[in-house]
């Protein structure tokens, strides 16, 4: 059922309970993405330990959140990674956790599959080794695929593959396809953007509007691929891509960080887009009740978008998109399919782009060995 | 994913939530997930809502809509019909 524009404006009200909740469970992570959302590679310190994570899931359970997105950092270095995924399947409380895929050996693969309630999707950035670790990382690709073979040879079932599109990537679409296709897996397409580690490549690595033309095309003829609601900004183009078309940040979204952090997205880990921390009074108390959430709940100003008659189709766009690339929120989205916003970047004089908060970047590499 | 797209809804018969099916009450009705297909249906009226959580305790989909809604009898035949094809609703 898709949902209809009075659902629309109800949604951007705020619901009971996030439908999307992202929790990172680790800033942990052995390979170095160039593009890392979470700015991700050392642990941090103050992580929540293992009883606090089983509490957090408690309340996700008694809240309703029917699932929750798990990321990282990379979540299967966390010793208790398979405590906390049973801990929440068992309270049905679905997992879908993203990996890069370096975790997953035959015995790894062989227990994940006799798990119910669970999705993984493993990432690429790109459909061949060069393209993809390039961004990710050398023996990024090997290690992915291994995965891959690893999940099917235990019979998971459909595991999916998510890919960010870039510049390079983007040009592999049939490619992807063809590797989905390959192992009776999902595709999964996601939006490149200028968070954590993303603001410094976003620039040379963000679609091209002609490439992002070609992909709103290529993704209305494949309904069946998975986008997150990812490319609300290129429903301008026409008619609306599947999905809420709107930014759910603080509304139907929100991530929780390795730290109990909550905030309005994943894709704004800063300081100004942080509603509250879980270990405070609760998850539930930071999204009912805080100041932030509340404020993003209240009817949006269209500022400079609110003249364009495509307004109503992608809602401004990404809020993150904006903030990380040194926009006003009342700006258009930087990829704004019309080019309103590249005008709006062109016309900023002084450009003061926002570093993302808390940076936990590894300093030295470390080589990527496949199991 | 097996969607039970062959059953034929029929109004008069009894049906009722499917045991896979969480409920949580929001403001314009209620988010319905199942738990087994994983899909998240947006009910969006509060009468829809309560006519689901009623089924199982009327004989038939036509009397648990109207002991709701009697007024909008066709128009809420529709809407749970339409709940079949996710298996959100069952016969029983």
């Amino acid at each position: 059922m898709g949902a209809n524009s009075s659902l629309r404006d109800k949604f951007e009200r705020g619901l009971a309970a996030p439908i999307c909740l992202t929790w990172e469970l680790t800033y942990a992570c052995n390979l170095a993405c160039t593009h890392c959302l979470s700015s991700s590679g050392r642990r941090d310190p103050k992580e929540l330990n293992t009883d606090e994570a089983k509490a957090l899931i408690d309340e996700i359970a008694a809240m309703q959140i029917f699932y929750i997105n798990i990321g990282g950092g990379e979540p299967m270095i966390r010793r208790d990674f398979f405590e906390i995924i049973e801990h929440a399947v068992n309270q049905k409380v679905g997992v879908k956790f993203s990996t890069n895929g370096t975790r997953i050996d035959a015995e790894a693969a062989k227990k994940l599959a006799a798990i119910d309630y669970l999705d993984i999707q493993i990432s690429i950035d790109g459909a061949d080794a060069e393209t993809c670790d390039k961004i990710r990382g050398e023996g990024s690709y090997a290690a992915a695929r291994l995965a891959m073979d690893h999940l099917r040879d235990a019979n998971f079932g459909e595991f999916k593959i998510s890919v960010v599109m870039t510049r390079d990537s983007i040009e592999q679409l049939d490619e992807f396809e063809a590797i989905a296709k390959h192992y009776g897996a999902q595709l999964r397409l996601t939006r490149l953007r200028p968070s954590g580690r993303g603001v410094d490549v976003w620039d040379e690595l963000h679609p091209t509007q002609e490439q992002n033309r070609r992909l709103y095309k290529w993704l209305m003829e494949r309904p069946n691929v998975l986008t997150g609601d990812s490319f609300f900004h290129l429903s301008a183009l026409g008619d609306p891509l599947d999905g809420l078309n709107l930014c759910g940040a603080g509304r139907v979204v929100c991530l929780i960080d390795p730290i109990g952090e909550v905030y309005a997205c994943p894709f704004v880990i800063h300081e100004e887009f942080k509603a509250g921390n879980i270990r405070d009074a609760g998850f539930n108390a930071v999204w009912t009740e805080s100041d932030l959430f509340t404020s993003l709940r209240e009817p949006g100003n269209p500022g400079a978008c609110g003249s364009c008659g495509s307004y109503d189709a992608c809602r401004g766009g990404c809020m993150a998109a904006k903030f990380f690339t040194g926009l006003e929120l009342t700006d258009p989205d930087p990829e704004c399919v019309f080019g309103h916003g590249e005008t709006a970047l062109a016309a900023k004089k002084v450009m003061l782009i926002p570093k993302p908060s808390p940076d936990h970047s590894r300093r030295v590499p470390v080589a990527i060995t496949a199991r | 994913m097996s969607l039970s797209t062959s059953v034929i809804f029929d109004a008069s018969a009894p049906w009722s939530l499917s045991s896979q099916v969480s409920l949580r009450d929001e403001a314009f009705g209620a988010l319905a997930y199942h738990h087994g297909n994983r899909r998240l249906v947006f009910l969006k009226s509060r009468e829809l809502v309560a006519i689901l959580r009623s089924l199982e305790n009327f004989s038939s989909v036509n009397e648990a809509i109207d002991a709701v809604v009697p007024n909008e009898h066709d128009r809420y035949v529709e809407a749970v019909g339409a709940l079949v094809k996710s298996d959100i609703i069952c016969g029983r």
